[in-house]
């Protein structure tokens, strides 16, 4: 058992064209950085400069918003699911 | 969470005619509709933002419904790459307004309704006004400066936001502005930067997706007028259509949220252009200024035999469908593939518009190539200049 990451579909390119990826992790912060680390290009979609998570992506910890709970600081236990969810605006013209 | 006050303009049908009792017919015999809900429908007035790929189902349903007015809002003109998704306009319609063809073609599934059109921008002088006279107002647009004026100018008048987006497979959905629900900046306090996420024209979408997505926020515009059911408000519903999986995320008013928390500080429209770093969605043009040459002169220097090495960044996919007889290297692998490329030869890069192989030219000119050059509006430019039997897709 571990964490699930889901990946969207505007970061997948970036990432072996994979829709999830399962890592041991016992914060949603290790998580990332496992993820970030297996396929290095999302970094700079994810993270700032300075390892700062991007205020346009939103991370959940199963359907919570991490902002809410303890950021990347925040807990995770096997069988949780973490969501990356980036701003998309298409309509589409 | 769910009823809206309607707008207390113009006097109130309380009747239906007999034509509109055997029309709506469906409708009056669920008691969750019936002849209350059906005369709600009848008085609500809903505006929508953009009649493209979302605005089309959200068009047809809304109209097909009975919402008594309709707004449509769209200064663009129909294209044959629209009729892939936008089913609202037929093969005829194009090279006419959006918001006209789509005028037509509602009027004539329903013409108890009225529709209006608007042929222009939305922008942050007109939408205060535009938006007053509605009830609701539908997010269908296809660019953050605009999601954002929407998302701002309906907390300012109070008015609830039922916004959609998509991307390839994937969607999202969900109301905002209700009485003490989030906004769209509580969920994306800003935007992403220019280029670091791909648009619709430059990341495709399946044609199908912003029918579902348009299907649910035209759901959710006519529970929210009837008062019925239970609103996506305060949720974010994620569509996945590969893996045919919707979820569920919880959605949270921001108390310190700039525009709809206690302490705002966004009081009036400001320039969303500037916000979102985008000089205009007229001109995206390459985000970053590199030398360019000409389809004209690329041409003639081929022809005079000068040796130049095309290299050409899109996707394989792409490449299938036309190419100019490049190397292929797609943008996103020119990292590891740089070892490919000569920096002694003369290159030039292309893609589909000249934006993705600007970012190409961009880092190879760091990385110490000096004899390298854009080609000026990528292979579109190319087919317009030089070679019309190129196909422009």
């Amino acid at each position: 058992m571990a964490v699930k990451v889901i990946i969207p579909t505007p970061l997948r390119a970036y990432a072996g064209k994979r829709d999830s990826a399962e890592f041991k992790a016992a914060t949603v912060g290790e998580a990332l950085g496992h993820l970030t680390t297996e396929f290095a290009d999302l970094r700079k979609h994810l993270f700032t400069e300075d390892g700062k998570l991007r205020s346009f992506v939103n991370v959940y910890v199963n359907d919570e918003d991490i902002r809410y709970l303890s950021k990347e600081n925040t807990p995770t236990k096997d069988g949780d699911t973490i969501s990356i969810v980036p701003s998309i605006a298409g309509g589409c013209r | 969470m769910g009823t809206i006050t309607q707008s207390p303009t113009g006097t109130k049908p309380a009747t239906l005619s007999n034509d509109e009792i055997l029309r709506y017919s469906r409708h009056l015999i669920m008691p969750e509709v019936g002849m209350d809900g059906q005369l709600k429908l009848k008085n609500a007035k809903v505006l929508l933002i953009g009649t493209g790929g979302l605005g089309a189902p959200l068009g047809l349903y809304l109209a097909a419904a009975g919402v008594g007015k309709l707004g449509l809002v769209d200064f663009d003109v129909v294209d044959f790459t629209n009729l892939q998704r936008q089913v609202t306009f037929g093969t005829s319609d194009v090279g006419k307004f959006k918001s006209e063809a789509a005028r037509e073609r509602l009027s004539n599934l329903n013409p108890a309704i009225e529709i209006q059109a608007f042929e222009t921008k939305l922008t942050s002088e007109n939408a205060l006004e535009l938006f007053k006279d509605f009830d609701v107002i539908v997010d269908g647009t296809d660019n953050f400066p605009t999601r954002y004026l929407v998302n701002d100018a309906c907390i300012l008048l109070g008015k609830p936001n039922v916004y959609g987006s998509i991307f390839r497979f994937e969607g999202q959905a969900t109301v905002f502005g209700m009485p003490d629900g989030p906004c769209y900046r509580c969920l994306y306090p800003e935007p992403p930067p220019p280029g670091l996420v791909p648009s619709c024209a430059e990341g495709g979408v399946l044609g199908v997706l912003p029918g579902i997505v348009g299907s649910i926020q035209a759901m959710e515009t006519i529970k929210l007028l009837l008062g019925i059911g239970d609103s996506l408000a305060g949720r974010l519903l994620l569509f996945d259509a590969l893996g045919m999986k919707f979820r569920e995320l919880k959605l949270r008013k921001n108390p310190n949220c700039p525009m709809c928390g206690e302490h705002r500080t966004i009081t009036k429209l400001i320039d969303y252009y500037e916000f979102c770093g985008v000089r205009g969605e007229e001109a995206p043009g390459p985000d970053v200024q590199v030398p360019e040459i000409t389809p004209r002169e690329l041409k003639s220097r081929l022809d005079r035999g000068d040796d130049i090495f095309i290299l050409d960044v899109r996707e394989p996919h792409e490449y299938q469908i036309c190419s100019l007889k490049g190397h292929l290297i797609p943008l996103g692998e020119l990292t590891r593939r740089v070892h490919e490329l000569d920096s002694s030869r003369e290159i030039v890069a292309h893609c589909r518009s000249g934006k993705r192989s600007a970012e190409a030219v961009d880092f190879l000119r760091k990385t110490g190539f000096r004899k390298i050059l854009n080609l000026k509006g990528g292979i579109l430019a190319w087919s317009d200049e030089v070679d019309p039997s190129v196909p422009k897709y």
